[in-house]
């Protein structure tokens, strides 16, 4: 492991966090939170320091970087920028608990949403904003923009975007890293600043739009009001359900769209059957709702809201889904695990690797029954390496294992089985509001100090598509020559 | 500039390698997966994995907008096929890999001009080049030549007890009475790039330009000058060897190639009929000695492996061979075989890397970089680099002892009407010269970056 390139790149991060809090010191200033800007000024003092020592402490003589020191670069840079994104809350005492302001800021980072706030109305504007603005730097990751700022000497900074970006295949979009990350960024940026032209539209304040916008690029799911979304207009909502659904997309697929390679666009599986499983899903949700709602446009608004809300795992509600009937609720708890598209900034096991898993699933079939027969999986028309499909499969088992272990261990607190199960689910496929007492109407203030590190633990290994976090806790991988 | 390279084998490795450092976006097209994976872990490049003469791989690399595509394929066919297909999608200059000898005679001006190739590289017929340049002037242990071959660098060793351990740079003018310029030392694994007071010492590798005559008088001066090869033995059949012989004894010189394959053999001896060619083990000491290793001028080791190479070089040396070349094509390797005494090495994906490199830098000159062309020298810890000199530019007119220069650069040569002139204080830079420099720093762009600030 080499310690040098770890810290110095994880300081980088903490720098730019310094820089980020100038951010919600600005909106504190503007509307005229003094407590608010001094704890963010506190915080970036402390970021900076941490960040200078990493950076200068060991020098940076050292750049070689191999995949052990990227998945290191990115466990770490999380976890120290959640620590330190928390500080803000406690410094204002919005969030006194330690353990409640990671657990929030954690939810920010990794675009779960999930909060522990039991009235959101009280926390000042700054506050709110630096929570939705986590959201939006988490959503893309925040090594990649490190990357498109940073200068890059070594073409091994692949490792720390692959170790960052989610899906079963990262690649880059053109030959140089720094560019990839810069077009990332640049149509991430482009498509949040349209959405906030939508919703200004729609008669929301500079502020309020701002932050919805951030909530739904991260697709993370922190509002501003008790209700969530519940409370706009239906013009809002359905702006805010269309931009959810634009990025669980493929941000690849966009970037194809940019040099009108539409032929590209229309051989990707995953969009058809993410487009597909939202608009069945969709009607199916309507027909169940029907008799709830005064009149069918109502209940199609809010089945599609509630569908991209939690696909693309954002986590924004316009009704208390929990009062739905048993149907749409079991639809909704599937639609959790499947999330939105890889390469897209949403959270879940994602709906490529479950596409290669059923068709690996049906190729294994065909070979039971034709046991001598040739046969691959392919995916938009190129057949996959074995390489792939074993890291597909053993995803969904690793997936599987860690999902019984934090839902055995959060069994342990006093609560039904149905609001633990979705507490725990809700968290690791970073979607935010679950069913029962974890339900959009409510909260995870109930939870004990433990269960919520757990929970937050959770939500890292969700975002980080597992390996980073397992990583860092096995004792070969800190090794210096193994 | 965007660049696709297509194969990705030794060559095509470190032809990525050397463009990467430049800057360029890269795109590689390679058969295996594998080889994609290792290459874009390494370099800041983009994979495509697939054929290369499949025009939806060629679209998906979207070959439309290359500046460059680059064939280095292990098959010609391949090579020449996928340069047409790309040249016709819209790439503008192709540069393709053909080595087979049938191919290299008057069927490669047809195919160059129907298949609109920019440039064809063979990359054994430049080893063999570079290895006859070096027989003819075995003084050298390396020769670059700069500027259309206007220019050359020589490098030599200095052995143990050489008539230059402990001299000034300063004084060499006056002791051997010649006019030359010492660019660059190597001395253990640091480069400098020396002034007037800088004292040359037993065991440094030195680059030296001067005109021909200069040199010989500085080399006869300083007892290292050594005459032509006349009588050369070359280890292994392959094709280098056949291009090198071919060269050699079109001069007039001996040559006796061995090597085990027998159809090998019969091939080189029909298709060289004034050389000798022996059907052998030449890792035999006793079939090398049986041939005369130790009345010969010179030594070749051509085969396939750099081990065998490197073991009978030193053989060779041992038995007082003047002149030993080894052929290493593992980059690692290269600095155990200096250190075991066996200077002259030669590799020919070394070789190619250059010429594509320059041929890029001519390309980006083209289109704004103000570097005519750039040479890496010395394990690439020095870079020539040459300059056209406009009419405003700040170095016309004025005696080059009042230039300042910034640290580590050194100008190596003037070239004038095809002359070469080596420079001296009083001498002037004038417009429309060619400047070659040389130094350690990297990333200069245009001649005004020479100058200290």
């Amino acid at each position: 492991m080499n310690f040098k390139i770890v810290s110095y790149i994880v300081g980088r991060i903490m720098q730019l966090e310094a820089v980020l809090f100038m951010l919600p010191l600005t909106v504190s200033l503007i509307y005229g939170e003094k407590a608010s800007a001094i704890s963010f000024l506190l915080s970036a003092l402390i970021a900076l320091a941490i960040g200078f020592f990493l950076v200068h402490a060991t020098g940076k003589n050292d750049k070689m970087l191999f995949a052990r020191e990227g998945f290191a670069i990115v466990a770490l840079a999380w976890i120290l920028m959640s620590a330190v994104g928390a500080l803000p809350f406690v410094f204002s005492g919005q969030i006194p608990s330690c353990v409640d302001a990671l657990f929030e800021t954690v939810s920010g980072f990794t675009t779960t949403g999930a909060s522990i706030l039991n009235n959101v109305e009280a926390l000042s504007r700054g506050m709110l904003f630096w929570r939705s603005f986590t959201h939006w730097l988490g959503g893309m990751g925040v090594l990649v923009f490190i990357m498109a700022i940073l200068p890059q000497d070594s073409g091994r900074a692949i490792h720390i975007m692959r170790a960052e970006m989610a899906g079963p295949v990262v690649g880059k979009l053109v030959p140089k890293i720094k560019n990839t990350a810069k077009i990332l960024y640049l149509i991430y940026i482009a498509l949040t600043a349209i959405e906030v032209v939508f919703l200004l539209f729609g008669g929301m304040t500079v502020y309020e739009s701002l932050v919805h916008a951030f909530g739904t690029a991260g697709t993370g799911g922190f509002g501003i009001l008790g209700d969530s979304i519940g409370s706009y207009s239906p013009y809002l909502q359905w702006v805010i359900t269309i931009f959810m659904l634009i990025f669980g997309v493929n941000f690849n697929l966009f970037y194809l769209l940019l040099v009108r390679q539409f032929k590209a666009v229309a051989k990707n599986t995953e969009i058809w059957v993410y487009i597909g499983i939202v608009v069945v899903s969709s009607i199916a949700i309507t027909f169940n709702i029907y008799s709830m709602y005064e009149s069918i446009s109502d209940s199609v608004r809010h089945a599609f809201f509630q569908v991209a809300s939690v696909i693309t795992t954002t986590g924004y509600s316009t009704a208390d889904f929990n009062a739905w009937p048993n149907f749409s609720r079991s639809l909704l708890v599937i639609l959790m695990f499947l999330g939105g598209c890889a390469g897209s900034t949403a959270g879940g096991i994602k709906v490529s690797r479950f596409i290669i898993a059923i068709k690996t699933f049906f190729r294994d079939i065909r070979q039971m029954i034709h046991p001598r027969s040739v046969s691959g999986v392919s995916l938009d028309g190129r057949k996959l390496d074995d390489k792939t499909i074993h890291g597909v499969n053993s995803y969904f088992a690793l997936y599987l294992i860690l999902f019984l272990c934090i839902f055995l261990l959060i069994s342990l607190e006093p609560f039904d089985f149905e609001t633990n199960f979705t507490a725990t689910l809700a968290c690791f496929n970073n979607i935010g509001p679950g069913l029962g007492a974890v339900g959009p109407a409510s909260s995870f203030a109930a939870y004990s100090a433990p269960a919520k590190l757990l929970l937050s633990l959770a939500m890292l290994l969700g975002r980080l598509e597992i390996f980073p976090m397992i990583l860092i806790f096995t004792p070969s991988f800190w090794k210096k020559n193994k | 500039m965007k660049i696709i390279i297509a194969g990705c084998g030794k060559i095509g490795k470190t032809i990525t390698e050397t463009l990467v450092a430049e800057g360029h976006d890269i795109l590689i097209i390679d058969n295996d997966p594998v080889v994609i994976e290792e290459i874009t872990n390494i370099c800041d490049v983009m994979g495509v994995c697939g054929n290369c003469v499949d025009s939806d791989i060629l679209e998906e690399a979207s070959v439309g907008d290359a500046d460059l595509y680059i064939a280095v394929s292990d098959s010609d066919e391949l090579n020449m096929l996928s340069c047409f297909i790309a040249k016709k999608m819209g790439a503008e200059h192709t540069i393709a890999r053909i080595r087979t000898p049938e191919y290299n005679d008057k069927s490669l001006d047809v195919m160059k001009k129907s298949l609109e190739l920019s440039m064809p590289i063979n990359p054994e017929r430049l080893a063999a080049r570079e290895l006859f340049n070096l027989l003819k002037f075995p003084s050298a242990v390396k020769i670059e030549s700069f500027s259309h071959r206007n220019m050359d660098m020589i490098e030599v060793r200095l052995k143990e007890d050489s008539l230059l351990d402990g001299v000034k740079l300063s004084e060499i003018k006056h002791k051997f009475k010649a006019q030359v310029l010492v660019c660059c030392v190597q001395r253990g694994d640091e480069v400098f790039i020396p002034y007037g007071n800088f004292v040359l010492r037993s065991g440094d590798r030195i680059g030296v330009t001067a005109s021909h005559t200069e040199l010989a008088k500085f080399f006869r001066g300083a007892g290292i000058f050594q005459r032509q090869a006349k009588d050369v033995m070359i280890l292994g059949g392959s094709r280098i060897s056949y291009y090198l012989a071919e060269m050699l004894t079109n001069i007039g010189s001996t040559v006796k190639i061995i090597d085990k394959d027998e159809k090998t053999c019969e091939t080189l001896s029909d298709a060289l009929p004034r050389a000798i060619v022996i059907c052998g083990d030449g890792v035999q000491q006793e079939l090398l000695l049986e041939e005369g290793l130790n009345r010969i001028d010179a030594f070749v080791s051509l085969t396939g492996l750099d081990e065998t190479n490197i073991l009978v070089s030193m053989f060779a040396m041992m038995n007082e061979v003047p002149k030993v070349i080894a052929k290493i094509n593992r980059d690692e390797l290269v600095p155990m075989a200096e250190k075991l005494g066996v200077d002259s090495i030669i590799s020919p994906k070394k070789i190619v890397s250059n010429v594509v490199l320059s041929y890029a830098r001519a390309l980006e000159n083209s289109k704004g970089s103000n570097v005519e062309t750039l040479y890496k020298l010395m394990d690439d810890k020095v870079e020539a680099l040459e300059f056209n000199v406009k009419e405003d530019s700040k170095l016309t007119n004025v005696c080059l002892k009042d230039i300042k220069l910034r640290k580590n650069i050194l100008i190596i040569g003037i070239i004038r009407d095809r002359k070469i002139i080596t420079p001296e204080g009083s001498t002037e830079i004038l417009a429309g010269d060619r400047v070659v420099v040389i130094t350690t720093n990297k990333g200069l762009d245009d001649i005004s970056d020479i100058l200290a600030r």
